[in-house]
């Protein structure tokens, strides 16, 4: 009866509904809630919860600047090997196997201006096998995960309509 | 100064009854802006971008013009073939089928072209206001069937046998209804086609503006597709509540091509032709507006759910309405009456809601309440409500 994709649609979201608020809205109890999200968790379907935040409405002022990186695969390993050299750092917050003109984009966040210039000069270009990158920085940002950021919701119906 | 204005207004006219919550609509809309208002009957989604855009981009392209009488062909196509891929009903997009301004315009144009003086027209109270004052104006006679929570708000057989005269026109129905959120299966409709196979002379307009937006788990079915009924029904729909064009005025009839040809009459001299903007939105709605619309369906029904359970919670009884965006909950254990309740919750709890009475006069003793709004808002209402209930129990309110 549950519906998978509709639950995880409907976290993804908004990740606080309650279990008993989820419940109502798919027609199931409570435990049924309960159970399929720890499967999801279990089946690393689910992978953690987070929050879009407009951090430029913050006193801190991160830049997030998107990486395109050209490599040369390596025997046996593929792209997987150089790929992982890049997403342990910490402020590489997404990595993607990409097609067309590059391989790799490296997503960074929450960084300076100088320290992804430092850490695209000192970690990324002079790795083995990396042939080329080109760094694009975030001017501003409209939609990210499916939210505005800068939200307009003004009801403009009338205060009746039968 | 001293000219009797009323007397120079059509006895008709005057004949149409201010609405009995007159008094309640402009407390409500004094108040908009700082209450939760689940008092509209409009889906508060935006129209999907790419309908939108459809129209915008005809306007770039200068399509700024009168259409044909009936609609561009290409609309009439479309609808056609929306009509067909989703309801299975068949129409001849060249004879069987005008393009109008809303849904309304449709429900008007029947009552003027097929009502003589003092034909009669059944309506099924509690329902939308349109469907008697469109037959008061056309001077028909509406002859009210008043539908009943205990069988979920559906037309019995026996109330439309015991209803219908010589002087019968046409009948009107509408489901998924507003206000009460009920809807007829197709098992329900054969019995109301068995009667009507009994009176060949009686015809059906069916309001089908909500069909998209059933809960059933089935497509709502058309009284439409029993061969017996096609010839003489006409099928009123329309984009606004569906697709959410509600501002665009866009809508269409089906039925037959006689009759059509009959109601064109009437259209061609009143409205000459439905907006063109908004018909070359309804060109992409109907060839790829299903996912949207699935989507907007969906959202509902999570809607629906939590304002069931919500008035469960809150101790109002209410039938499980498995169509439309309104709940029509009985608050006769209040003791109130629908407006003083609603103007007391309005009041109170800042949440506008629509006293049951503005729907017909068997409405009293219940509430519209409608989901065209947010989750957030209409769990925040619902908690109110709890208290509201809880305090009017208590005798604590001030």
């Amino acid at each position: 009866m549950l519906n998978r994709v509709e639950l995880l649609q409907l976290i993804e979201r908004n990740a606080r509904l309650s279990n008993s608020e989820l419940a109502v809205m798919l027609n199931v109890s409570e435990e049924e809630v309960a159970a399929e999200l720890e499967a999801c968790k279990k089946e690393n379907v689910i992978l953690g919860y987070n929050t879009v935040i407009n951090w430029e409405k913050t006193e801190r002022e991160p830049v997030t600047a998107m990486i395109e990186v050209r490599i040369t695969p390596q025997r046996n390993q593929g792209f997987d090997k150089i790929a992982s050299q890049f997403f342990r750092y910490q402020q590489v917050s997404s990595c993607y196997l990409m097609s067309g003109g590059f391989d790799l984009m490296l997503i960074i966040e929450d960084s300076t201006l100088r320290e992804v210039a430092q850490f695209v000069s000192d970690k990324i270009a002079p790795l083995e096998g990396v042939i080329s990158t080109s760094t694009h920085f975030i001017l501003k940002k409209y939609k990210s995960n499916g939210t505005l950021f800068e939200q307009k919701q003004i009801d403009n119906r009338e205060a009746i309509v039968l | 100064m001293d000219i009797d204005y009323l007397s120079k207004v059509s006895t008709v006219v005057n004949e149409i009854k201010p609405s009995a919550i007159r008094r309640f609509f402009d407390l409500a809309n004094e108040m908009k802006g700082e209450v939760i208002s689940l008092s509209i009957g409009e889906p508060d989604f935006v129209t999907p971008w790419n309908i939108r855009e459809a129209g915008i981009f005809s306007l770039e392209d200068g399509y700024t013009h009168y259409s044909p009488n009936q609609g561009y062909i290409e609309v009439r196509k479309a609808i056609s073939e929306y009509l067909e891929r989703r309801f299975s009903l068949k129409y001849d997009p060249k004879t069987q089928l005008l393009v109008t301004v809303g849904g309304s315009e449709a429900l008007d144009l029947i009552a003027r072209a097929l009502i003589n003086p003092g034909d009669e027209v059944i309506i099924l109270e509690p329902c939308f206001v349109a469907y008697r004052a469109t037959v008061t104006l056309a001077r028909g006679v509406p002859v009210v069937i008043e539908t009943k929570e205990e069988n979920e708000y559906k037309l019995t057989p026996e109330a439309l046998e015991a209803a219908i005269t010589d002087k019968t026109k046409y009948i009107i129905l509408g489901y998924p209804g507003n206000p009460t959120g009920a809807t007829m299966t197709h098992d329900d409709l054969a019995k109301i086609r068995d009667v009507l196979v009994r009176h060949p002379n009686v015809f059906v307009v069916s309001d089908e503006l909500y069909s998209e937006l059933s809960y059933t788990g089935e497509r709502p079915a058309s009284i439409a597709s029993f061969p017996e009924l096609y010839d003489r029904t006409i099928v009123v729909n329309g984009f606004s509540k569906s697709f959410a064009m509600t501002g665009w005025r866009i809508g269409y009839m089906t039925g037959p091509a006689p009759l059509l040809a009959a109601m064109n009459k009437v259209h061609q001299y009143c409205i000459m032709s439905s907006p063109t903007t908004a018909q070359y939105a309804v060109i992409e709605a109907c060839r790829n507006g299903d996912k949207e619309v699935e989507e907007m369906r969906d959202e509902y029904n999570r809607r629906r759910r939590v304002i069931v359970q919500g008035l469960k919670d809150a101790g109002l009884s209410c039938f499980t309405p498995t169509g439309a965006f309104y709940a029509f909950p009985s608050i006769t254990n209040s003791g109130l009456s629908s407006e003083k309740f609603c103007e007391r919750f309005l009041m109170e709890k800042k949440v506008a809601i629509v006293p049951g009475n503005a729907f017909g006069e068997c409405g009293e003793g219940h509430v519209r309440i409608s989901y065209a709004a947010s989750m957030e808002n209409i769990m925040e209402a619902m908690k109110r409500l709890k208290e509201f209930m809880q305090e009017l129990k208590d005798g604590s309110v001030k």
